[in-house]
């Protein structure tokens, strides 16, 4: 559909939050104890966030969330009978005030979990969402979006898209028809647009992604990778922060007769990870797994999903206990 | 920091070690840890409050040993990391050369083991003061208190396993929570296997932790799970009388039986 433009006073926010969260569960960002952001279901407006520059976990867990049940089981003697989870009942969500690097990680993630077979528990829980973003008026020096083909105001995944005006109230892009059951639901709240001057922040390019994925067909074999990963203490943190990645584990447990099947989230950055039943173990040092994290974003993952693996929202980096800076890896990647 | 500097260069260039670990800041002024193999990069390396990450975590992993002999910059609990590994047959002193720092970042001369041995034994080795404060404050808590503080907390774990990778003495190549013929503990990170993780990961840790607080600093989301095995370092010198990494030959407390162990504490 072609984008419409409105005007949404600060108030009217109020009330469009409100008239939302009053009947769907509507996931939005406030500022925690630590001072940091985490989203949470139906805060009140007062507490959600309009400022934050990146929560601590991103908000894939709405469509990928870190334990999925996937089917329950009752063994017997001679059997075991197999209950399947009512994927009816997953509940319509409202993403609030999320930002483009986050609401186009959907897209990605569908690249990924719809390639050929249709992941059905993600499909659903993406049909349910609606995403109401938000540009950024700020930022630090961990965003990236620019290096990889977004920016503080792209609209890709969003429904709506709200950016501040100068005059501190917001203007409203409806972008598809589930953002246009919104606004049409509510369409006292809206107002035509006149002052488009808006309050975005500026994020420097640092690299050129598609240079660094020229640069990755050649690089396997490259010293680069032991010199820049002997730091990297393989935990989990970057992949579990990251909007996009999306690798699992599969895990039955049983209680007496009765257990489940579910899924949870796992990183190719675990040593077992790739650890075969032989015994042999293919990425069997850490250079080959942070190969591998790299690889798959910027070099396998535009070769085969036709879709960079990253959003550059920084979190890997800001959140790594030994500051491998990813950006500052492909930088130093995209002249090798 | 130029003691240092000259020391690793020194090192470097007449081959005692082939790689000296130390800390570096990185292009965006956060302190790292540095692997470096050439005495032209020795500039880089600095000392100062920035400097805490344990990097004793480092000596244990193949790919760094691959490198050769190691020399490491070693604060009081990367010196106790050290003496823990070669207590627990991990790593022998051989292997590395210590560049101890004091309280005051200055650099030791450390010769030998028994240098090491008498620099700890000088050395206070009860839980560092800041959380000493917040182990007095929940010990306050009741109970019921406790465990529903630890139940909030934990409530926020994704088993990023960060805490694991980040503590010297969780070398284990293959993990408890990751053994699943037959499975320990649920590896669902909610409620319930959170828990179990933590209680798993304490109790491996009791006797052993030596202190640092990196479990808890290398958190993502910030989970003072530190705490938990400090708690037991407390618990352990109430019963024992020990610190951990305090000599080359002691034995864990938690998997060796003295005639003489108190036991008051079995029910
Ligand atoms: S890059 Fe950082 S967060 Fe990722 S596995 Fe390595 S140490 Fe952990
Ligand atoms: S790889 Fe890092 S910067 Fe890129 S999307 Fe994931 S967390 Fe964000
Ligand atoms: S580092 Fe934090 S989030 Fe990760 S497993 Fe440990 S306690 Fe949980
Ligand atoms: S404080 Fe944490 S990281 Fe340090 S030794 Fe103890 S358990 Fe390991
Ligand atoms: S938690 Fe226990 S089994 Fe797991 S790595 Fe640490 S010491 Fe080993």
């Amino acid at each position: 559909m072609e984008t419409i433009r409105k005007l949404i006073r600060k108030q009217s926010l109020e009330k469009l939050y409100n008239n939302l969260a009053a009947n769907r569960k509507v996931y939005a960002p406030v500022i925690a104890a630590d001072k940091k952001a985490e989203y949470k279901y139906n805060p009140g407006f007062a507490d959600v966030t309009f400022d934050h520059i990146r929560s601590t976990l991103s908000v894939k867990n709405i469509v990928f969330p870190k334990v999925e049940n996937l089917f329950f089981y009752e063994n017997s003697k001679t059997e075991s009978t197999i209950t399947d989870i009512d994927l009816d009942k997953i509940p319509e969500v409202v993403l609030w005030g999320a930002h483009p690097c986050d609401n186009a990680a959907f897209d990605t993630l569908r690249s990924i979990f719809c390639w050929d077979t249709k992941d059905e528990f993600f499909s659903r829980r993406l049909e349910k969402l609606t995403v109401i973003g938000l540009g950024c008026h700020s930022s630090d020096e961990y965003c990236f979006c620019t290096s990889v083909g977004l920016s503080p105001s792209s609209s890709r995944g969003s429904d709506i898209l709200l950016t501040k005006l100068q005059t501190g109230d917001y203007q409203a892009e409806i972008l598809t028809a589930k953002g246009n059951e919104i606004v049409s639901s509510f369409p006292d709240l809206f107002e035509p647009l006149t002052d488009e001057k808006v309050d975005i922040t500026e994020v420097k390019q640092k690299f050129s992604h598609k240079q660094v994925t020229e640069k990755l067909a050649g690089a396997f074999e490259h010293e680069f990778w032991i010199a820049n990963s002997l730091r990297c203490i393989g935990c989990g943190a970057c992949a579990y922060v990251c909007p996009t990645c999306a690798c699992f584990d599969i895990q039955d447990e049983t209680k007496g007769k009765n257990g489940k099947r579910y899924r949870s989230w796992d990183s190719c950055g675990f040593g077992l990870f790739t650890l075969h039943t032989s015994g042999h173990n293919p990425r069997h040092v850490q250079s080959q797994r942070w190969r591998q994290r790299i690889m798959h974003k910027f070099s396998y993952m535009p070769d085969r999903n036709e879709s960079l693996g990253c959003v550059g929202c920084g979190r890997c980096s800001s959140g790594c206990p030994v500051d491998m800076n990813i950006a500052e890896q492909l930088e130093a990647l995209q002249n090798i | 920091m130029d003691n240092l500097i000259l020391r690793a260069k020194e090192l470097l260039e007449n081959k005692t070690v082939q790689v000296v670990i130390g800390y570096e800041a990185g292009p965006t002024g956060v302190v790292r840890p540095a692997f470096i193999s050439d005495p032209a990069n020795a500039d880089s390396l600095i000392y100062d409050e920035r400097c805490v990450q344990n990097l004793a975590v480092y000596l244990t992993k193949p790919e760094v040993k691959h490198l050769g002999r190691i020399a490491i910059v070693s604060s009081l609990p990367v010196m106790r990391s050290i003496m823990m590994l070669i207590s627990e047959q991990q790593i022998s002193y051989d292997e590395i050369v210590v560049l101890g720092i004091s309280a005051d970042g200055v650099l030791l001369d450390i010769a030998d083991l028994s240098v090491m041995q008498g620099y700890i034994d000088k050395s206070d080795l009860s839980n560092p003061v800041k959380y000493k404060e917040l182990l007095a404050e929940l010990k306050k808590l009741t109970p019921a208190e406790k465990f529903e503080y630890w139940q909030k907390e934990l409530s926020k774990c994704i088993k990023c396993y960060a805490c694991r990778q980040a503590c010297p003495m969780c070398y284990c190549t293959r993990c408890t929570v990751e053994v699943n013929q037959p499975q320990w503990i649920s590896v669902q990170s909610n409620a319930h296997g959170n828990m179990e993780w933590h209680i798993l990961r304490a109790m491996h840790l009791a006797g052993r932790c030596i202190s640092c607080g990196e479990c808890g600093r290398a958190c993502p989301v910030g989970i003072p799970c530190h705490l938990l095995t400090m708690h037991l370092t407390d618990q352990v010198y109430n019963y024992f009388k020990v610190y951990a990494g305090t000599s080359e030959k002691m034995n864990s407390v938690m998997s060796t039986y003295e005639p003489n162990d108190k036991e008051s504490f079995i029910v």
